[in-house]
């Protein structure tokens, strides 16, 4: 089970918190000029990597804020929060990892 | 005779304290302190069970954790277990335990017919011969079960209690032998928080079996003592005796089980007065793995006799319990800690009658303190058999050729009755490959180590665990990192002083010799055991490398070693080591293994703790709940809610009650407890423009005290929720939700405000538990409210359908909204839950007059059926449009959006033949349809036939006088009149395709 | 307005008051008893704004906690960190309608809301010095004095329910906020793990 910082209480088991969505992922404001196609990937594409994933989760069951998460989903090391509306941090990672 | 093999005196045991015990139905004596191997072996019993495939006659290998033989079924009735190791198993008086897997005895079992046809049980043998022809595996499966069985699982329910609770540490550390003792004393002085835990009843490890060592001038023994009494002073310090790490998740979290009474006579008031296990899942910054190293047997013909044990394990026995696991012992060995058990056993009055050492000299400190001693040293020789079927008798040895893959024709055959073997010591590095830290090879010990750590978890392995083996390499280790862990939590007091041992012998170099030779050819005459409690053999790692399976996941899957509840601690590397071999090339290059919890087997009702029955998932209650249940309402659980169903009156069936409830309510009025439904507040100068955007319809100019229904939908145009949101004030909503939906819609609001809008000023708050909901329903529902209620003004002009009125009902403060679920004038009464009994009563009483009839969730449900309303989640399934239920009407066009709008757009969305909701009127009127139940539009003699859709909602009627149901249905709304299909429980049935509104379609009744 | 015997507190149905008269305190490691009405009003607004703070002060005359998991208090009056832009004031039952309209009337202008859920929440107090052995069996939160003081108080979940402990003094005292709903639920589980513990039910 992780233990993930939420910015606002702190460290908290996983159990307290549901995993959102894939971050930084914008609502298009232009929907209706777009194609099908470009909705889609809106809509479904999600980038599902090995290695740095930015994420949103939830703390359910403490502040019920939303916050971004870097995870690597290999390792599920937890390389930064960050609150809403702030920017992707770069993550460099050591070699071999 | 009584304890035969009992040494006169010496070890941990006390003899003060006989203690009497049953196996196998007869009945022997032991001592407080001794384990059942040890009180098995000093009754001079060494046949203990029989192997698992081959039913060979099994000893004790082992004195500890990694025991593949000696599994026992242990206590009676409800209380008895499979499988238990005899060596963690403590002696307590009255205990009773089983050999497993023998059949009529344990000296003559029908079972070991297997043995004489191993030629035709070769590994993969299931694979090979069962799998075909396909279908005849069910026929197989039930022979192949009974033959290849362990213990027995108990059929009674389990009478004892679990306890399982959360813990935090500094440091947690895992051994109690000198490396964690160590490191306890130094982050304990520090001031850290540390749990110590060790899976045997007495901390101590090695230091309780070694008779020589020494630390800070004190003997072994006693260091420890004095350990563990500076430890418990400390009131930050936890000590775990009979505790097991079985598992180290992410982030540093590692799940103990405690067993609090298993040395306990079950029925002894102490043990019924505790739970009889604990489950501590415990979150630690630090984890010092002090985890020691298991003894590797050596693999050498007929290894398996009755007898046949690790060197260490006699010692174990001989010095920690006084108990003898033989009058004779040879002793083969590739390294020099064999020496020191023999020169234990010659003190202890048991004969050594050869070490057989298969290195090509021994020339070290302790082989000469052996050879002192008159103890025969044969260098460069090998035991080529074992002789004795049910205990050994005597052994073969020769000398072995050069290059040690045979064995020369000098030699000869020496009596005893046991083989003591040492291939040398694994770290027990399982913890930390399930920490999913990398091992490497270590050639120098012939050992895989902890080598990187996974980023994310931190702990270290100090001592034997990292291959370091010398007495006062553990104190170090264990010191330092005590010290580390204790500074890295940020405590600064002293850790005190590294512990000094005394000065140990040095040991010399081993040889790797994975597979001692024997005289026939691999797998002729004799067997060599790798995985004993797998019976797998030399011989089928050689199968598996002739046939390709020479990958350590295929040699794993192929032979199923390692796959046992031991989970191979003594075989692993052994068969590794011989595929290495065969492959010519190094072992770390055949791979690695990989250790998955739990490190030893852990009981289901530890994981449990209290968690079952009433608690295994939480039982939301309303206000009104003891009420319902008071008037025999059984309940319908919606989420983790318990919602009244119905209220049969005596002699009622459930079909009698839910048709007089609706009757009732289309007549005069029914009451209906609906507090579950969720509520959430909405706040700001936003609001309005939120929640345009979260439904499909338009909200800015709904009026203050005025309600409406919307319809949610998720951002790919499917229907999520619905519900009815009433306008408090122009910056105020009181939204509600499904009563399943509740948490998901609370949750998908926050998202989009905080994620996507945080720069609109809304706040929300869920406030579905602040208001209990009472509804009143049907034609006298307004002369009911206006006497409860009599300064609430009822009529239509002040207060029409949809919308709300503050006022005072029975004498408490309410929030009246008139919507309707039924199609009835319905008066929704909102007010403190802690006034919902005394407002439900009285208008129970006062509707009495009315026949006032409370209905429970089944009458609801056919009431909205019958006027064609939806419910999320049963007429929709997340791939259900507006469109799809005929609810264009509720879709904004002028919006220039909203959640969900652009993908009712797309090209898949808009397909006119999607499958609409249309009602299904039976051709029998007293048929109902199953909900669920297919449909079909063409009907064929036989499957396949073209599903076309299904029915998601169906009821009798009392007031249409025939069943009703709602179904989607691919291109309904173009069906209309039609016929369909639905063939089920061996039946067809037919039914007319019909708008999906059965009752008062106009909509006249709203008014009363 | 009804009387007050007509009122149910959440867990009225267990009949404690009677329970109680039978329980011995003598040797109870824990003491468990529901607090039956309590007012809490959510509050909603920006920390960093000294205008929405002023506007709580004064309205409680009580400083508004920023740190996480803080608890200002006085006398009766509490206000209890729930999040970056949530708090529940926490008083005497009955003042919520008034502390609202106050507390809306200092807000004007300002993004900031108030909401009444002192009825949707049970109080279970759980005191004695077993208190902290029994919440560790269902809190995954570090209970350690050092790691959670007087005077905090944390959403979490408590065993399979979600609840707001607040520590209010070393006896030691929590005081756990949970959903009306759960709350027969909560406290039969409660009260099944503290009887290894030595329990004593208390009006």
């Amino acid at each position: 089970m992780l233990l993930i910082p939420c910015p606002f209480c702190g460290k908290r088991d996983e159990h307290e918190f549901t995993y959102a969505r894939e971050a930084h992922i914008a609502r298009p404001t232009n929907g209706e000029q777009m194609s099908d196609a470009e909705w889609a990937q809106y809509l479904f594409m999600r980038k599902n990597p090995k290695g740095v994933h930015y994420e949103r989760w939830m703390h359910a069951k403490g502040c019920r804020r939303y916050f971004n998460v870097a995870r690597d989903t290999v390792t599920h090391e937890i390389y930064a929060v960050y609150e809403m509306g702030q920017p992707a941090p770069a993550i460099e990672r050591e070699n071999g990892r | 005779m009584s304890q035969v093999n009992r040494l006169p005196h010496g070890g941990r045991i006390d003899r003060s304290k006989p203690l009497r015990f049953v196996f196998d139905g007869r009945a022997y004596d032991g001592y407080q302190g001794d384990t059942l191997a040890s009180a098995l072996l000093a009754n001079g019993i060494v046949l203990v069970g029989r192997s698992f495939k081959y039913h060979r006659p099994r000893g004790i290998l082992s004195a500890g954790a990694e025991e593949p033989n000696a599994l026992i079924q242990l206590g009676q009735g409800a209380r008895s277990e499979p499988n238990i190791r005899a060596t963690q198993i403590e002696l307590y008086d009255g205990l009773i335990a089983e050999s497993q897997n023998r059949w009529p005895s344990l000296t003559t079992d029908f079972g070991a017919v297997n043995s004489l046809f191993h030629r035709v049980f070769p590994s993969g043998f299931y694979y090979k011969t069962f799998m075909w022809p396909k279908s005849f595996w069910m026929k197989y499966e039930h022979f192949i079960r009974r033959m290849a069985g362990l213990g027995k699982c108990p059929t009674e329910p389990d009478p004892d209690r679990y306890d399982k609770l959360h813990a935090h540490a500094d440091a947690l550390i895992v051994g109690a032998g000198p490396a964690g003792l160590a490191a306890a004393l130094a982050a304990g002085r520090a001031g850290a928080r540390v749990i110590l835990v060790d899976e045997q009843q007495e901390m101590g490890g090695s230091l309780l079996s070694d008779r020589h060592a020494a630390i800070d001038g004190k003997p072994g023994a006693q260091w420890v003592a004095d350990a563990l009494a500076e430890l418990r002073s400390m009131p930050e310090v936890t000590l775990l005796p009979r505790t097991v790490a079985f598992a180290y998740y992410d982030h540093n979290l590692v799940s103990l089980m405690e067993r609090v009474t298993d040395h306990l006579s079950p029925t002894s008031p102490e043990a019924l007065s505790q739970p009889r296990q604990r489950l501590w899942r415990v979150r630690a910054k630090d984890v010092i793995l002090a985890t020691g190293a298991i003894e590797r047997p050596m693999v050498y013909a007929d290894n398996d006799r009755p007898g046949c044990m690790l060197a260490s394990a006699a010692q174990t026995y001989v010095n920690r319990y006084g108990a003898a696991p033989g009058k004779r012992a040879v002793i083969m060995a590739n390294n020099d800690s064999a020496y020191q058990v023999a020169l234990d056993l010659v003190d202890a009055g048991v004969s050594v009658a050869a070490i057989v050492d298969v290195r090509e000299s021994a020339d070290g400190e302790l082989a000469a303190a052996a050879r002192a001693r008159g103890i025969d040293i044969l260098v460069n020789h090998a035991i080529v058999s074992v002789a004795g079927k049910l205990a050994v008798r005597e052994v073969e040895v020769r000398r072995m050729a050069g290059d040690g893959k045979s064995v020369t024709s000098d030699g000869r055959t020496i009596s005893c009755d046991m083989v003591l073997s040492s291939g040398g010591w694994q770290p027990s590095v399982h913890l930390f490959s399930q920490s999913r830290g990398k091992l490497t090879w270590n050639q120098d010990i012939l050992a895989f180590v902890p080598d990187r750590l996974l980023p994310g978890q931190n702990n270290h392995s100090v001592g034997a665990a990292r291959g370091v083996f010398s007495l006062s390499g553990c104190l170090v280790d264990g010191h330092a990192a005590g010290t580390a862990a204790a500074t890295a939590a940020g405590y600064t007091q002293s850790a005190g002083n590294t512990p000094v041992a005394n000065a140990q012998p040095a040991h010399g170099p081993m040889r790797a010799l994975w597979l001692v030779s024997s005289t026939a050819p691999l797998g002729h005459k004799a067997k060599h055991f790798i995985d004993y409690q797998n019976d797998v053999t030399a011989a089928d790692v050689a199968l598996a490398h002739r046939e390709g399976y020479r990958s350590v996941e295929h040699l794993k899957r192929y032979t199923t070693m390692g796959m046992a509840t031991d989970q191979g601690k003594t075989s692993n590397v052994n068969a590794l080591a011989m595929m290495a071999d065969l492959r010519g090339i190094s072992v770390p290059e055949v791979g690695t293994t990989t250790f998955r919890p739990p490190y030893t087997p852990v009981t289901i009702g530890a994981f449990s703790g209290i968690d079952k029955g009433d608690f295994l998932d939480p039982i939301r209650k309303t206000p009104l709940h003891s009420w319902h249940e008071q008037h025999g309402a059984p309940f319908e659980t919606v989420g983790q809610w318990h919602r009244a169903w119905y209220y049969p009156k005596p002699g009622e069936t459930m079909h009698d009650a839910v048709n007089r409830e609706v009757k009732a309510v289309r007549t005069s009025v029914g009451i209906v407890d609906a507090s579950t439904l969720g509520k959430i507040d909405i706040q700001g100068p936003d609001a309005a423009w939120f929640l345009n955007m979260v439904y499909t319809n338009a909200w800015t100019k709904l009026e203050p005290g005025r309600c409406r229904y919307g319809l949610m939908l998720g951002e790919d145009g499917m229907v999520m929720d619905d519900g009815v949101t009433s306008r408090i004030t122009e910056n105020h909503f009181h939204m509600t939700t499904t009563t399943g939906g509740a948490a998901r819609v609370m949750a998908w609001l926050e998202d989009w405000l905080q994620c996507e809008w945080p720069d609109k000023k809304v706040y929300l708050t869920s406030v579905t538990e602040q208001w209990a909901v009472l509804g009143i329903s049907g034609p006298m529902a307004r002369k009911l409210l206006s006497e409860v209620a009599p300064d609430m003004a009822l009529d239509d002009q002040s207060f029409p359908h949809l919308s709300f009125r503050d006022g005072v009902v029975a004498g408490v403060k309410c929030r009246v909204y008139r919507i309707t679920f039924t199609g009835e004038a319905t008066y929704e009464i909102n007010m403190a839950p802690s006034y919902a009994m005394h407002v439900w009563r009285a208008l129970m009483q006062a509707g009495e007059k009315y026949g006032i009839t409370p209905y429970g969730t089944e009458a609801m449900h056919v009431l909205r059926a019958e006027k064609g309303f939806i419910i999320v989640g049963q007429e929709t399934d997340g791939t259900t449009t507006p469109q799809d239920l005929g609810m264009d009407w509720i879709v904004s066009k002028q919006k220039p959006d909203f959640l969900g709008k652009r993908s009712l757009q797309r090209a898949d969305t808009k397909r006119p033949d999607r499958k609409h909701l249309v009602g299904l009127l039976t051709e029998d009127p007293n048929e109902v349809l199953p909900e669920g139940a297919q449909i079909v539009a063409e009907l064929k003699d036989k499957p396949p036939m073209e599903m076309v859709g299904h029915v998601t909602s169906s009821y009798y009627s009392p007031n249409c006088g025939r069943s009703i149901a709602m179904a989607l249905v691919r291109n309904g709304r173009n069906r209309m009149g039609e016929t369909l299909h639905l063939p089920y429980e061996g039946k067809v049935v037919k039914a007319k395709v019909t708008e999906p509104k059965f009752y008062d379609p106009e909509g006249a009744r709203i008014n009363g | 307005m009804v009387e007050t015997y007509q009122r149910r507190s959440a867990l009225a149905h267990l009949g404690l008051v009677a329970r109680a008269a039978g329980s011995s305190r003598e040797r109870a490691g824990i003491i468990m008893s529901e607090v039956p009405h309590r007012t809490i009003v959510n509050i909603r607004g920006m920390a960093s704004d000294p205008a929405f703070s002023s506007a709580v002060q004064t309205a409680t005359g009580l400083p508004l906690p920023e740190a996480a998991n803080a608890v200002s208090s006085a006398g009766v009056w509490q206000i209890l960190w729930l999040g970056p832009n949530e708090w529940w004031i926490t008083g005497p039952d009955g003042e919520a309608d008034s502390l609202i309209e106050a507390l809306r009337a200092n807000f004007a202008g300002q993004h900031a809301a108030a909401c009444d859920v002192s009825e949707s929440r049970a109080i279970i107090r759980l005191k004695g010095p077993k208190a902290r052995d029994v919440l560790m069996r269902g809190v995954s939160l570090d209970l350690h004095p050092r790691a959670f003081r007087v005077g905090q108080c944390a959403q979490t979940g408590l065993s399979r329910a979600n609840a707001l402990l607040h520590l209010v003094d070393d006896a030691p005292t929590f005081e756990i906020y949970v959903l009306k709903s759960f709350s027969d639920y909560l406290w039969r589980w409660l009260e099944t793990v503290a009887r290894d513990f030595g329990l004593a039910v208390e009006a």
